[in-house]
């Protein structure tokens, strides 16, 4: 355990485990190219953020890695598989919790397993359902319906069912942007720590840069029209991370280069 | 001089509690059950006038003591199982049996119409053609195939309530949300596992909206269907009583016939309350 958390402080140099080479998307229909020759390697353990002001295409590359959509040219390759649609080592997290309000907590937690592996395998899955739960701190709330969840307990809920798979990549769609600032870095401190303990690999997509910036290894800034790649800044905090680096000076440098360069794109 | 000004306002000793009475209006202290026995009241005493002075012929508007009477009378009959009681379950079975029908095709086609392209756009227009057309007036035809029996009368009343349950189906089948749909994507969920494991589900508050409508729908069908094909139910019976200006019994026999729709849209909303648990709020939740 202390080797790994050695490893992850500063910038990992584990293996490639998401690695894309000049992906691209133009949709047809209006000849609009969302996505202009995307490079970006993911390592193990690591975590990545996306940034842009709307447009930037940002949520195409989601789609794209998410196997949702395919690309109109380029590489996408997860673990040395190409990704030709959905595949069981993706997992994937929404703004919204989008828990099924007729199943329990744990019953949502398995429903990957159910619907990929049937009933039987699902309730084989429960135990392990049971200890995600408990690792996000929702023990006791097993069989509760999602309706007397709060917020931020339903999105901990999601983040098990994302984890319930052993997924070799975690793509986050702006998970926490439905919650309020506290709940918001209480769950971005949680997601970090649930990270490390099960050495994820991260893909964020956020519109918050003191977000981007506490959370990630390498920040990816995009630019609209077309969408591409302006920059990809690394972050050089030691780890673990802690809200109180966000009154630190070298913490405002990077949130200041970052909001620089997203100001650069404003203007095109 | 400034000290005194600056000085924050100390609480002096007796200071009192800020406590005042916040107005609540009339109506919301008064319970359900005597607001609606006061509307119940002042329409039975505007009817009693009404009659009491003659304002309107007995023919044709009954005093409530006659009803209350008559109504007395048809509910004996009722329990002894007389000659009323045969018509009433000849037309509780067109209403159950026209009423499994409309669920069976309703359902059917809401499927096939919000679930399949094909049913979206070719299938679609000619519902919405048909709803739009006065359904009562295929009453003589459904007659005339099927006969003065209760067939025509189950066809009518299926007829009427398995488009609400059509269009209760295919909007519930629209109403699950964008990351739902891309949630069973990425988890790589089949056609049928995302219908009957997802949006079927999500469906289920607008399909018992379209049931409940239909459950009002087919005891109009049923009754409709004897006041133009005959036969032995309720409507015939009220249609005789009409006949003969006996407007007492008219006006019990369809208070008698009104308990028996309720009945069939409480079942209903009995099975919502069992089926779509989640659509309520539930009090009393980490136990």
């Amino acid at each position: 355990m202390n080797t790994v958390a050695v490893e992850n402080s500063g910038s990992p140099l584990g293996e490639p485990v998401y690695q894309l080479s000049n992906v691209s998307k133009t949709y047809a229909r209006n000849l609009v190219v969302a996505l202009e020759s995307v490079d970006l390697t993911l390592t193990k353990g690591s975590f990545t953020s996306v940034i842009g002001s709307s447009g930037c295409g940002k949520s195409t590359l989601l789609k794209i890695m998410a196997g949702l959509i395919p690309p109109s040219k380029g590489r996408v390759m997860l673990q040395g598989e190409p990704v030709k649609g959905t595949r069981r080592d993706i997992g994937m997290m929404f703004q919204q919790a989008t828990l099924f309000p007729w199943k329990t907590a744990v019953e949502n937690i398995v429903l990957p397993i159910e619907i990929r592996d049937g009933k039987a395998a699902a309730t084989k899955a429960l135990d392990k359902a049971h200890e995600l739960l408990e690792i996000v701190g929702l023990k006791g709330f097993e069989n509760v319906y999602p309706n007397e969840l709060s917020g931020g307990m339903a999105q901990r809920a999601s983040i098990c069912r994302m984890l319930i798979t052993e997924p070799a990549v975690l793509l986050l769609d702006e998970p926490f942007s439905a919650l309020d600032e506290l709940s918001r870095d209480m769950m971005n401190m949680e997601l970090q720590r649930i990270c490390r303990e099960q050495d994820a690999t991260a893909f964020l997509v956020t519109h918050s840069i003191q977000e981007a910036v506490i959370l990630s290894d390498e920040i990816v800034v995009m630019k609209p029209r077309p969408g591409r790649v302006a920059e990809i800044v690394k972050v050089d905090l030691p780890r673990p991370r802690t809200l109180d680096m966000m009154t630190t000076p070298k913490f405002g440098e990077i949130v200041d280069y970052i909001r620089g360069l997203l100001d650069k794109g404003e203007g095109m | 001089m400034s000290d005194v000004q600056s000085g924050a306002p100390a609480p002096t000793q007796d200071a009192e509690d800020t406590v005042w009475v916040q107005e609540v209006s009339f109506i919301d202290s008064v319970p359900r059950w005597i607001a609606m026995s006061f509307v119940f009241f002042v329409f039975v005493g505007t009817w009693q006038m009404v009659t009491y002075f003659e304002m309107v012929s007995p023919i044709i508007l009954p005093t409530p003591w006659e009803t209350l009477l008559d109504m007395i009378f048809v509910g004996k009959n009722l329990l002894s199982g007389g000659y009323m009681l045969v018509s009433l379950w000849i037309t509780i079975q067109e209403v159950i049996l026209g009423f499994a029908l409309a669920i069976f095709i309703g359902f059917s086609l809401g499927i096939l119409v919000g679930e399949t392209a094909f049913g979206e756009k070719a299938v679609m227009p000619y519902l919405v053609a048909i709803d739009t057309m006065p359904k009562v007036a295929f009453a003589p035809l459904f007659v005339a195939w099927l006969g003065f029996g209760i067939e025509s009368k189950v066809a009518l009343a299926a007829f009427i309530a398995t488009f609400p349950i059509v269009v209760g189906t295919a909007a519930g089948l629209h109403a699950a949300d964008e990351n739902a749909r891309m949630l069973f994507k990425t988890m790589g969920a089949t056609r049928m596992q995302t219908l009957f494991k997802m949006k079927l589900p999500t469906g289920l508050p607008q399909i018992f909206t379209g049931l409940k409508i239909g459950a009002v729908g087919v005891m109009a069908g049923a009754i409709t269907g004897e006041f133009l094909g005959g036969g032995k139910g309720f409507g015939e019976l009220i249609r005789v009583a009409a006949s003969q200006l006996n407007t007492p019994r008219v006006f019990s026999l369809i208070l008698y016939l009104s308990l028996v729709g309720l009945v069939v849209y409480l079942l209903v909303m009995f099975a919502q309350r069992k089926i779509v648990f989640w659509h309520e709020e539930r009090v009393g939740a980490h136990d």
